[in-house]
């Protein structure tokens, strides 16, 4: 249940970081993250809150990693 | 080389393996505490390539398994007030002691919503406001500051049809039991991820300092494992123990101090029954006085069934690793996935499932 996604920061309103990860949009939670991202940086999401903060090279490393698991093209 | 390759390389995988095979030349019995390793170590292979020496343990590493049977019963009695339920859906098909879950309630009229998130039930009851919305607060360290963030928000809000029902857990002192008793024995504790990137290193010190045992954070792909179980493994070897944080890059050694902040000012720690292991000092969460308006408990007062255990089910010692999931008499007989008697099946991350799914 502690399953938790890094996704990359595309733009942020207020509180709210929206985030996409292979084409998967959603709105995620800053209330709780370690430091407030950038756009462009990852967060790693866990139930509609973004819990820390990956840098750019270490979310794709990490997002590399899931592409084989899910069969999908997640980093073009 | 790239670190994600490194990370997912079949050589260095094979490399890691082959300097585990080198050093389990005695017994060597590690245990983790988080479901999601527990389906990765199924999944990705791990399970079948470490050497005969080296026995893998599924501890109380998934929320929904270690939720009491008396918790399931509570949150199924709320079913029959006028509410409306929200929860994850890994609780719908969780059996309480009558063999009721709330699918069946709900088939029998109860309304029940299944959320991904607490504030998505925070939403629905802001849309909703003429009808009461009770949000079931399951999971660890890592899923209770999402929650916490949210009452904060419906208290700010002063939203009056808002209510949780908290049967969150705390890990460190679930593995202090496990640690203490005489009866089971671990030589390794695989750390949870995520748990840990808000607890961080420090709460785990206990486990080196006091009890001797070596305990690793780990990440969740091949390498991470296996990497993890290697140091795990030096150090039983080398009679050393110590805490080691494995997964830096998404662990801080001080956690998350922002998000243990928020969990703090809403919930303040309790006694708490687990399932199988029993009650255990100050591993529950339950609402600070400031939220205790937001309890369902003090609002609805729902009237649990009597508890009353499945009998034959053994979840509760597969749960402290004193059994394996083919030893229990119900296992892939009467108790499968699709009609599953106890929690460890129900769960896609609990041992019986990620057994049932993945051994051959």
């Amino acid at each position: 249940m502690c399953l938790a996604i890094p996704m990359e920061v595309v733009s942020i309103e207020d509180n709210v970081a929206n985030v996409e990860v292979g084409g998967v949009k959603n709105q995620v939670r800053l209330d709780i993250v370690d430091q407030v991202p950038a756009v462009g940086d990852f967060v790693i999401v866990h139930a509609g809150f973004a819990l820390r903060c990956l840098d750019r090279q270490e979310g794709l490393e990490t997002l590399k990693l899931f592409q084989d698991g899910l069969g999908l093209e997640l980093i073009k | 080389m790239s670190l994600s390759n490194e990370f997912r390389d079949p050589d260095l995988c094979r490399n890691l393996l082959e300097q585990i095979q080198h050093l389990a030349d005695t017994p060597f019995r590690f245990m983790e505490v988080c479901g999601t390793h527990t389906v990765s170590i199924f999944q990705s292979g791990i399970k079948s390539l470490l050497p005969e020496n080296i026995s893998h343990l599924s501890g109380p590493g998934c929320p929904v398994c270690v939720t009491h049977d008396s918790e399931v019963n509570t949150f199924l009695a709320l079913a029959k007030e006028d509410v409306l339920l929200v929860t994850f859906g890994d609780l719908m098909r969780v059996p309480g002691s009558r063999g009721k879950t709330l699918k069946a309630a709900q088939a029998d009229g109860a309304r029940v919503n299944v959320v991904y998130s607490a504030f998505d039930a925070l939403q629905l009851a802001l849309a909703n406001p003429s009808q009461n919305v009770v949000f079931l607060a399951v999971g660890f360290e890592t899923t209770a500051p999402t929650v916490a963030a949210t009452l904060k928000v419906a208290a700010q809000q002063q939203v009056d049809n808002f209510f949780v029902l908290p049967m969150h857990k705390l890990v460190p002192p679930a593995l202090q039991a496990l640690a203490s008793d005489p009866e089971i024995r671990v030589d390794g504790l695989l750390l949870p991820g995520h748990v840990s990137t808000i607890i961080g290193l420090e709460p785990y010190m206990f486990l080196a300092g006091d009890y001797n045992i070596p305990a690793v954070i780990s990440g969740f792909e091949p390498l991470d494992i296996l990497q993890s179980i290697l140091i795990l493994l030096r150090m039983h070897k080398e009679k050393s123990s110590a805490v080691i944080n494995n997964y830096k890059r998404a662990v801080a050694d001080q956690g998350n101090p922002r998000a243990m902040e928020v969990m703090q000012e809403v919930f303040k720690p309790v006694n708490t029954a687990w399932r199988g292991l029993g009650d255990i000092p100050a591993s529950g969460l339950s609402l600070r006085e400031k939220y205790q308006n937001f309890d369902a408990r003090e609002k609805f007062n729902p009237a649990p069934l009597h508890t009353e255990s499945n009998p034959g089910c053994k979840c509760g010692q597969v749960l402290k690793g004193k059994i394996l999931p083919p030893q229990c008499p119900l296992f892939a007989s009467v108790c499968t996935p699709a009609e599953p008697v106890g929690p460890c099946m129900v769960s896609t991350e609990g041992s019986c499932a990620a057994f049932f799914k993945y051994s051959l």
